[in-house]
């Protein structure tokens, strides 16, 4: 097990006196697969501080009270893209979410994230969502021989699909669209994001493909703009955005 | 609570829930048009029974109901600009939520003469 900043067991009395401390409930969907046939809501009251995340709180949940609470994390900094989970209502990464910015005097309620099976309390199979990934070719596509040098690009070509690079793969957009949790055979938004990022790369030779992939009947026409994908996307891409700028490529630059 | 507790429904912003109106009203106006073909074909089967129920059109209760059709298309219609904006201007993913406050306005520009004219005939005779 990792370490966090903070030492779990040794601050209550010192330091975090300077910093408001306060009462919180936090109210977890648990599911055990081998006791439960169906998921449970289990309350915890615990004594947070200011500077506390979501994290911390199921963190001090597993290793004070409860230590079979499952959840993914890995960095606890927002870069790796583990925690992703539903947080009152929306996704969040739990590990950029501040207990004090949300509203404390009701219970805070954390879900695992809609449309993909729950395997245990807040983790659930990401496979599927990993395939809809692969599936649009996240890779460099180049025809002919390897330059002997990098391939270079213009400050512009790259400012061209520069928020799509911001990606952590957390899926927090996918599992907030409603099109997806009643159809998991649509790419989501993840995988058109994924495929935004070479498809707009000049020094990429695969847009083509990638578009073709996307033109399917699951592919990027079934994005009713609803923009939760935009809303949940813990690093700001403008998801829908891009999504639309493969459909435009789609109807204009192509055909 | 119940046995198997259900989970919280996705608390989506103005996007989702002007998609979910778009949607209701379109199914709304769908099942209206299919009931109105039926009554405007009546004429060419009887110009008789076609009058009696036009008739009942002239009724209080279908008066509201009129209210709530209009409401209906008058937000699907500007709504479903909003969405052509959306998927066709390159700022309109960005302006999105501006535009749907823009819908709500023309509908209240567009709804209260209506209301107006609508309700005095519907309570007036």
């Amino acid at each position: 097990m990792t370490l966090t900043t903070e030492a779990p067991g040794a601050t209550p009395a010192e330091a975090p006196s300077a910093i408001p401390s306060f009462q919180v409930t936090m109210r977890l969907r648990r599911f055990n697969p081998e006791s439960d046939t169906e998921p449970r809501w289990e309350n915890h009251t615990l004594t947070m501080h200011g500077t506390d995340r979501v994290l911390d709180a199921l963190h001090k949940i597993k290793w004070e009270i409860d230590g079979s609470l499952t959840f993914r994390r890995s960095c606890a900094h927002g870069i790796c893209g583990s925690d992703a989970m539903r947080i009152n209502g929306r996704n969040r990464l739990a590990c950029k979410t501040l207990l004090k910015d949300l509203p404390l005097k009701k219970p805070i309620t954390v879900e695992p994230i809609k449309g993909l099976a729950v395997q245990k309390d807040l983790v659930v199979d990401m496979e599927p969502f990993y395939a809809a990934y692969k599936s649009i070719m996240p890779f460099l596509i180049t025809t002919g021989n390897d330059p002997s040098r990098e391939r270079r690009q213009s400050p512009a070509d790259r400012e061209r699909f520069d928020d799509t690079t911001k990606c952590i793969l957390c899926a927090a957009c996918t599992t907030s669209c409603p099109v997806y949790w009643s159809d998991g055979q649509y790419f989501g938004p993840q995988a058109i994001v994924g495929a935004h990022r070479f498809i707009f790369d000049s020094r990429d030779e695969g847009a083509e493909q990638r578009l073709e992939i996307l033109n399917d009947r699951e592919g990027v026409w079934r994005c009713r703009t609803t923009f939760n994908c935009t809303d949940a996307c813990p690093r700001g891409i403008e998801v829908t955005k891009a999504i639309q700028e493969v459909k435009q490529a789609l109807l204009f630059r192509r055909v | 609570m119940p046995k198997a507790p259900a989970g919280t429904i996705y608390r989506g912003r103005e996007g989702m829930w002007s998609w979910v109106a778009h949607r209701v009203t379109g199914i709304g106006i769908f099942f209206f048009l299919l009931v109105h073909i039926v009554d405007t074909a009546l004429v060419r089967v009887s110009p008789e029974s076609y009058n009696e129920v036009i008739a009942t059109y002239k009724t209080t209760i279908v008066g509201l109901m009129e209210v709530l059709l209009v409401a209906a298309i008058v937000f699907h219609a500007f709504n479903g600009l909003r969405i052509i904006l959306v998927d066709f201007w390159s700022k309109g993913p960005r302006y999105q939520r501006q535009m749907l406050a823009g819908v709500g306005i023309l509908w209240l520009v567009l709804m209260v003469p209506f209301l107006v004219r609508h309700l005095s005939h519907v309570f007036g005779g």
